[in-house]
């Protein structure tokens, strides 16, 4: 694969306020036409943005290089790799198509010339090791050129092949599979901080894996019931701990997050600490089960909050407080007296994601007709965002959004009943040092950026 | 009683949605299932608790009969629907009635249930719906030799509530309880851990 510079949106980019005056950096055209952005990842450095598709494929763009030509546009991002990750797969003893849509990536910290990340399906997760040939050896001895044979009697003198220059040319080798160890659909995955190892959790189980050891996993927690007609709850995302190595979270469709760790005991199934919010009885419902739900959850980058992220809210937690939230966000509350109709046209399963900016003063999530939404945990202020193809011309600033919820409409403003609901941003990411996002808006990737003056 | 209503419409509109997502690919979603279910179950808990205010409900099972692992290729193993769902009974084919009679310990219904004639108890499950609705194709049952087929109104989408039960018959050569081994045996319990 060569290394391609995809002409990409431009922008110079101004703005007065950061972290709520987002300008778009730069536009991915749809890579792949009709496939569905499935995830989105920054890899640590932030020099690398990972996207998983509904058709298995990886697409990673790098940034470029500031040029001292032109100081004001920072460093677009191009399009440097892409490979088929996962294929469909056939079970064959359960009669079951095993889809090839990428769940999760996760990289691993640079520690080489080479980068590696972690992508998984709902049954195998693979390490893909990625690197740049800009060299080949030339002059062979036993074959030409092309790569043909020589005839034997033809060779007279004997040489030692040499390394030439070539184009850059990056490749994608999958370097382990894991595979077999998951009955259900694997939801997440998250590497150690100890870079050895790694967890993969599905709706039932989480399993620990060794990255160098794809044949043997250990699992270290199980919730099923003896009879599955017991069955009141799933695991729906479990992530490890940023900087403790034995200390994992998990979170359930009921709600609630368990905190997990791995020194206590071989299999976790006993939690050490356990967040829940007591449910508000006023707002019950029949979907009250769906909405409470945690679709996402995160730990913060220091290590003392977790976020988690319902069909609603977002929330922040304190790891020493397990009773309620420090925080509660409201992503989209004009939504709860929709609840039936989003049963039917099946957005109340939607599952979104949430995400710290670098320091975490700010946490992002988002909603639908391509809105995005970022909160500033100090100042307490929102802002709601849009990402379309309007709002993404050179030098334009994004404007701030707002849905009306009854009464007077204003000019700018938009009405609950008007929102695009097949439009959702399921999918973001933030740059891990700077004010950099990618959204994922169906097939389309946006990269916006503030820049400070 | 639009409460009522509403139930309906959403346990309805469940059915159809647990109904579709058999053939999804990537098969049965653990977690989209129990979500379902759940939504299932509030919708019939108010639906029979607003039937308990309108008048005396029938005398029908309202309990949680466990739900069958029919031997369906799209199912994982071990992965039945995760919470007992009387209202899906009738869009099932063929449900095990060994299931409803043996573990009837939980069951409020009055009626006797193991000397009645297998001509009253045909082997869709009447407790919660009394007929399929109408959006669904129908599904008719297999027969053991001996049973008659009870004619259920086809058409009109009942939800528990009144279902008159047919007058009783003699019993015939094949009482309820003598189930064939072999339906006793489907229903495998799920056991032990697997990774």
């Amino acid at each position: 694969l060569r290394k391609a510079g995809v002409k990409l949106n431009d922008t110079d980019c101004f703005v007065q306020d950061h972290a709520d005056i987002f300008l778009p950096l730069s536009r991915s055209a749809s890579c792949v036409a009709a496939d569905i952005i499935s995830t989105v990842e920054f890899n640590s450095s932030g020099e690398l943005l990972a996207t998983g598709d509904k058709g298995g494929r990886v697409v990673v763009f790098q940034r470029e290089q500031e040029s001292k030509s032109q100081p004001q546009r920072r460093g677009e991002y191009n399009v440097y790799s892409t490979f088929q990750s996962h294929e469909p797969e056939f079970d064959y003893l359960k009669s079951l198509e095993i889809e090839e849509k990428i769940n999760k990536i996760k990289w691993l910290p640079q520690q080489n010339a080479a980068y590696f990340l972690l992508s998984t399906n709902d049954k195998t997760v693979k390490l893909w090791k990625i690197s740049e040939r800009d060299k080949r050896p030339e002059g062979y001895n036993l074959k030409d050129e092309d790569g043909r044979i020589r005839n034997p009697s033809t060779i007279t003198s004997l040489r030692v092949p040499v390394l030439q220059p070539m184009d850059l040319m990056v490749e994608a080798t999958a370097r382990r599979v894991f595979s077999n160890a998951h009955t259900y659909h694997i939801n997440s995955i998250s590497v150690n901080s100890d870079l050895q190892t790694f967890i993969s959790t599905d709706d039932l189980r989480v399993n620990l894996w060794n990255l160098e050891i794809t044949d043997r996993s250990f699992n270290i927690v199980d919730i099923k019931p003896a009879n599955m007609e017991e069955l009141t709850e799933v695991i729906t995302s479990a992530e490890f701990h940023p900087q403790h190595c034995h200390t994992f979270a998990y979170s359930s469709s009921k709600g609630s997050i368990r905190l997990c760790d791995m020194r206590q005991a071989a299999l976790c199934d006993k939690h050490c600490k356990y967040f829940e919010e007591p449910e508000d009885p006023s707002t019950r419902s029949f979907f009250s089960e769906i909405i409470s739900s945690i679709s996402d959850v995160k730990f913060s980058h220091n290590g003392r909050y977790l976020m988690t992220r319902d069909y609603l809210t977002v929330k922040v937690w304190d790891l020493q407080m397990e009773n309620k939230p420090l925080e509660t966000y409201q992503v989209h509350d004009y939504l709860r007296g929709k609840l039936c109709s989003l049963y039917e046209n099946d957005c109340i399963f939607d599952k979104f994601e949430c995400v710290w900016n670098g320091s975490d003063s700010v946490i992002m999530t988002g909603s639908y007709n391509n809105f995005f939404r970022m909160f500033d945990r100090n100042t307490k202020r929102d802002v709601t965002l849009e990402a379309s193809r309007e709002n993404s011309k050179p030098r334009a600033i994004l404007k701030p959004r707002k849905v009306c919820v009854g009464g007077k409409r204003r000019k700018d403003e938009i009405s609950v009943d008007s929102l695009d609901f097949s439009k959702k941003i399921l999918h973001t990411t933030w740059h891990p040092h700077e004010n950099i996002i990618a959204v994922a808006a169906t097939n389309n990737l946006y990269i916006f950026q503030d820049k400070v003056n | 009683m639009e409460v009522n209503a509403e139930a309906r419409r959403i346990l309805a509109v469940s059915i159809s949605k647990l109904y579709a997502s058999r053939t999804q690919r990537g098969g049965l979603r653990l977690h989209r299932s129990l979500l379902l279910s759940m939504v299932m179950r509030s919708a019939r808990d108010i639906y029979h608790s607003s039937r308990e205010c309108e008048g005396p409900a029938g005398a029908q099972p309202a309990s949680e009969e466990p739900m069958d692992t029919t031997p369906n290729p799209e199912e994982q193993p071990g992965l039945p629907e995760p919470e007992p769902q009387p209202a899906l009974n009738s869009t099932e084919p063929a449900q095990e009635e060994s299931d409803s009679s043996e573990e009837d310990s939980d069951t409020e219904i009055t009626e006797d249930k193991e000397n009645l004639s297998p001509a009253r108890q045909s082997r869709k499950r009447r407790g919660k719906a009394s007929a399929a609705p109408d959006f669904l194709p129908s599904k008719r049952a297999r027969l053991e030799p001996g049973e008659e087929r009870y004619a259920a109104p086809l058409g009109s989408w009942r939800l528990p509530g009144r279902v008159e039960p047919p007058p009783l018959s003699l019993p015939p050569s094949l009482p309820p309880q003598q189930r064939s081994a072999e339906q006793r045996a489907e229903k495998k319990p799920d056991a032990g851990r697997k990774v």
